[in-house]
């Protein structure tokens, strides 16, 4: 059967409208870089923190280390509690280790506050969650890492971390946010974000933002493959705790009561 | 199909005046309305050659972005041998320091929106 003017013209003008739309779609400069190294790069295998809980809570209400930290990384400060962001924060020790808490323990350790942040576990529930991977284990340094070009906000892993180290962006950040730190960027809305161990400080051969601004020297960031590292000297010599360990995530985060 | 000619002749019009500014650019050699750049004053090299970073900028911000937080690697190599941090605020804006002047004039005119600013954080206006 041949093709009558008719139609000819019909498909002509759907394939020219088709043709059109398509070539003004191309997407351009998606996203950018992260900020960058200036110093050398401190070098670990599997990097890990103690954090010393007697020595936290004898500054009591000391909140230097999430002061510096929420500073550094353009957190921003929300008025409702619903829309929180937090990379590091305090919380009463029977809320952060309820498996260790009974009723007889400790009175000062029950209400006392532990600090909490991100466990970069080893076997990390968040990563295995996430459909882009836009979280991920990093193999050279067993850093959770976030890639919040990729994160959809689907919020898969906040579900899945037990410890509620993720917050969800529900509103743009950037109105609330003090005082801007050039150099990180802030997140958009409907990311997730949360504690990258500060890889991009640790990249330029600098401690962690929280490490560097505790004075009581109540946190110890290190290497755990490095067996004359601080850190393993600290774990060898006493006894620690991890938070929820039964769960088989390997937590990454020690703590000394 | 008496009539084929008008409507032949109205495709070839139509064809002629939707392509019009392509013709009037290659007759009269200049662009009609491109923006004028600002450009850094004392620096004349950068990461890459000009004309490969007027086309493929965006390509190679998408490279640096996935080098970096992805990979870790965050020095990017010049053709002249010379080494920049793979960052856009930091290496980029250090010498296109102004945003409105240099990204969002050329972008406005092409229409595009790139998605970089909602979480960078641009380069302040020096006093």
């Amino acid at each position: 059967m041949g093709i009558d003017r008719r139609k000819f013209l019909k498909v002509a003008g759907v394939a020219a409208l088709g043709l059109a739309s398509g070539s003004s779609k191309q997407l351009l400069a998606r996203g950018s870089s992260e900020s960058t190294t200036a110093g050398k790069p401190a070098v670990g295998k599997r990097w890990a923190m103690v954090i010393d809980l007697k020595k936290c809570q004898q500054a009591e209400n000391c909140t230097k280390c999430v002061d510096a930290c929420h500073k550094f990384h353009n957190v921003p400060e929300f008025d409702n509690p619903k829309d929180e962001i937090k990379w590091i924060w305090k919380e009463p020790f029977e809320h952060a280790f309820h498996n260790q808490e009974h009723e007889y323990a400790k009175e000062e350790l029950k209400h006392s506050l532990a600090l909490l942040l991100c466990n970069h576990c080893d076997s990390p529930p968040c990563v295995k969650v996430c459909p882009t991977q836009a979280t991920w284990k990093r193999q050279n340094d067993g850093i959770v890492m976030m890639d919040w070009h990729r994160c959809i906000g689907c919020r898969y892993c906040v579900a899945a971390c037990p410890y509620g180290s993720r917050s969800f962006n529900w509103r743009d950040p950037r109105p609330f946010i003090e005082e801007m730190h050039d150099d990180f960027p802030t997140r958009s809305r409907g990311v997730v974000e949360k504690c990258t161990f500060c890889e991009e400080r640790l990249a330029r051969g600098q401690m962690p933002a929280c490490v560097e601004a505790c004075k009581e020297k109540a946190l110890v960031f290190g290497d755990l493959e490095d067996p004359n590292s601080e850190i393993r000297k600290v774990l060898g010599a006493n006894f620690t705790i991890r938070r929820r360990p039964e769960l088989g995530t390997k937590p990454e985060v020690y703590y000394l009561v | 199909m008496t009539d084929a000619g008008k409507i032949i002749a109205g495709i070839v019009l139509f064809l002629v005046i939707v392509t019009s500014p392509m013709w009037y650019q290659l007759v009269s050699g200049s662009t009609p309305g491109a923006p004028k750049l600002e450009m850094p004053v004392d620096v004349t090299d950068c990461v890459e050659g000009a004309d490969y970073m007027r086309a493929f900028h965006m390509d190679l911000l998408n490279v640096w972005r996935d080098d970096v937080v992805r990979e870790g690697d965050r020095i990017h190599v010049a053709p002249d041998g010379k080494e920049y941090d793979k960052s856009l605020s930091r290496t980029c804006m250090s010498c296109h320091s102004n945003k409105d002047a240099f990204c969002d004039r050329c972008h406005d005119y092409a229409g595009v929106k790139p998605y970089c600013w909602d979480c960078h954080v641009e380069p302040r206006e020096q006093p």
